[in-house]
């Protein structure tokens, strides 16, 4: 077996430093963004008592999920032994850290009071799946970082397959943390759906994947490190899978709520006249982000193309803060059946009618700082620490088939 | 009112020979439990009393927002301005609400009523479940609040609400009533005017604006107690919580919806 040597991310200073300095600039712009909105109070953002969530949770909510969805690939090699994703492993769970603390940077600097953060550090309540949240999301950055370790220290790889599963079960238990937010929320039609646990799992497959094949390719074309076909292609039709279980479980999702008929109105919203959550809905989360990347990946030439597998990863991504935007934005902006078997014909908070919410730029700057945060922390760590494999080609891939 | 006082001198004569005893053993004993009657405020709420709502949406007059402009009033909503620079529009759905009237109309029959909804204050609240730090809670006596010296601002709880009872302070605030302080970046709802009930007092400032106009459709009081007029009127007439289906047990009742 050829041993896989590991190396620091060589590009050139000026390159580097170049890349640091715009994402940089993209979180500054995102700490101005903050400040005016904290310092303002969140009435110039176009969230309101009616939509309480806006853009930074689609943002926030979306790279949680796509963190431990990034871990999956250090699972395939250490938990279900496929060798070859071996050498892929460090990077997953480099990316599993900063993915989840770039967007745990949005929503705690979304919150009311952020300065009361010690607050929420220090009082609980376990029944809320928050407090849950807050463990499960601080324990998972320690267990994945004790997970690299025993990968990048040679004396501690013989405890990789324990630490792996460890993180792997966590992350399990993560996702349906994130998922049950919403799944455990009675009031609203669009929620209070067990689905959205699993739901939530095989988007991060999905997101993870994407967000991971567009920086490894991007990482090891810069350092122009050879990235052979075999595992690539194996990596895009992965990626294809679970872009397709991800539209399974959404297709479940609607046609269970579609039986129903208490829920007819919230699935006419979402699928027929819902407007802007519609529109999100098939053009967003269905065609850009699910039925033209499958049609890539699955494409004889297009799916050999890595400028091709590149699109449908970045489109995979779009989908998935549109998918975002529609289940939290368009869950609440739909009315409340507060009344069953009435209208209402008024109402001095808006009750009966669909909420209004369009995002403001302080709220979108915020959640693109979030990504480039975790794209800026990956990059220093790349940099610093021997995350990546010398070279992933395929002659150095002969003795990992499996 | 006048019931209630003299059943408090009635209680206070019985336990005069008790407390003469008392005073001649243990002094310091009978000192404190005095200073606790004195202050009521002082003394833990207890689940011996709940306190509780019915609504009679039959008596809601159409054109009346007295419960509403009460409650402004009371809890310092009417000196809540608009922050400069802001659309108006977008204002009008931040800016906080504690209690709003609603009309209804019935969708096979055609009949319409109007109805006060706010906090329901559940047995069971799905706001105090989901909250992070238990800033949000239950009081012993059914009355569900916001700490809003834990609270964080992050909205869980009126994600989880079903009744949308709850306003998120989106600005600055300049003047801070005493009665019901507030400060940007906090969650808050209905007290069932609190400040009042801990002071002694039974009514709540909806409750008294419906009454002087003269509708009483609200009553409030002690749903534990079979001699309160709450408890009482509910026996009287047929009522429902909105959205029985949840098993929340709201404090809140409705008749004539």
């Amino acid at each position: 077996m050829k041993k896989m040597h590991y190396r620091e991310w060589g590009i050139e200073s000026t390159r580097y430093w170049g890349l640091l300095a715009i994402l940089a600039g993209i979180i500054a712009v995102a700490g101005l963004a903050v400040l005016h909105m904290e310092h303002s109070g969140h009435w110039v953002t176009g969230m309101n008592n009616h939509v309480v969530w806006g853009t930074p949770h689609v943002f926030a909510v979306f790279l949680i999920v796509a963190a431990s969805g990034a871990l999956n690939i250090a699972s395939i090699g250490s938990v279900f032994n496929k060798k070859c994703y071996k050498p892929l492993a460090p990077l997953s769970g480099l990316l599993a850290i900063t993915l989840l603390v770039g967007g745990l940077l949005v929503l705690v600097l979304d919150l009311g009071r952020p300065d009361r953060l010690i607050v929420a550090m220090t009082h609980y309540n376990f029944k809320s799946i928050f407090a849950w949240n807050i463990y499960l999301y601080t324990g998972f950055m320690v267990i994945v970082v004790l997970y690299l370790w025993t990968m990048m220290e040679r004396k501690m790889n013989g405890y990789t397959k324990a630490a792996g599963t460890f993180a792997f079960v966590w992350r399990l238990a993560l996702t349906t943390g994130t998922g049950s937010i919403f799944g455990f929320i009675v009031a609203r039609q669009g929620y209070d759906a067990a689905i959205y646990a699993p739901l939530f799992i095989v988007m991060s497959f999905a997101f993870g994947l994407a967000f991971y094949l567009l920086v490894l390719g991007f990482a090891f074309d810069w350092d122009n490190r050879e990235l052979g076909d075999r595992i690539y292609m194996r990596l895009k039709n992965l990626l294809g899978l679970f872009v397709a279980a991800t539209l399974y479980f959404v297709i479940a999702y609607h046609l269970t709520n579609l039986y129903a008929t208490e829920n007819h109105e919230y699935e006419s919203f979402i699928l027929l006249n819902g407007g802007v959550y519609t529109m999100m809905f098939w053009v967003g989360q269905v065609f850009i982000g699910s039925l033209i990347p499958m049609g890539i990946l699955y494409h004889p030439a297009l799916g050999k193309s890595r400028g091709a597998v590149n699109a449908a990863a970045i489109l995979v991504i779009l989908g998935g803060l549109a998918a975002m935007y529609v289940i939290i934005i368009g869950g609440q902006a739909f009315p409340m059946a507060m009344f069953p078997g009435k209208e209402v014909i008024e109402s001095g908070f808006f009750d009966g009618t669909v909420a209004s919410y369009s995002p403001s730029l302080p709220e979108v700057a915020l959640g693109i700082g979030g990504i480039a945060a975790a794209l800026l922390m990956t990059a220093i760590g790349i940099r610093m620490l021997r995350f990546l494999p010398e070279s992933l080609a395929d002659d150095k891939m002969d003795n990992r088939q499996d | 009112m006048t019931e209630k006082t003299n059943l408090a001198r009635r209680n206070f004569l019985s336990k005069l020979p008790v407390a003469a005893a008392t005073a001649t053993i243990a002094p310091g004993v009978v000192l404190q439990s005095t200073s606790a009657n004195a202050e009521p405020r002082s003394e833990a709420v207890t689940s011996k009393v709940r306190w509780g709502m019915l609504v009679n949406a039959n008596k809601c007059a159409d054109d009346c927002s007295a419960c509403v402009d009460a409650c402004d009033k009371e809890n310092g909503m009417d000196i809540h301005s608009m922050p400069e620079g802001a659309d108006a529009e977008n204002w009008d759905q931040q800016k906080p609400r504690w209690i709003r009237t609603v009309k209804l109309k019935d969708i096979q029959t055609g009949h319409v009523s109007k109805l006060p909804m706010m906090c329901q204050h559940c047995e069971h609240p799905p706001c105090e479940d989901v909250c992070p730090t238990g800033a949000s809670f239950r009081r012993a006596d059914g009355v569900v609040l916001v700490d809003r010296h834990t609270c964080i601002g992050c909205r869980y709880c009126m994600m989880a609400c079903p009744y949308k009872a709850r306003s998120f302070i989106h600005e600055n605030v300049d003047i801070k009533p005493t009665l019901a302080p507030r400060g940007k970046g906090c969650v808050e709802s209905c007290t069932f005017c609190v400040h009042r009930l801990d002071n002694g007092q039974t009514t709540t400032a909806c409750q008294d604006a419906c009454a002087n106009e003269g509708h009483h459709a609200i009553v409030f009081g002690d749903l534990n107690d079979p001699q309160s007029k709450v408890a009482k009127a509910l026996k009287k007439y047929p009522s429902q919580q909105v959205r029985d289906d949840l098993k929340l047990n709201p404090g809140v009742y409705y008749s004539g919806i």
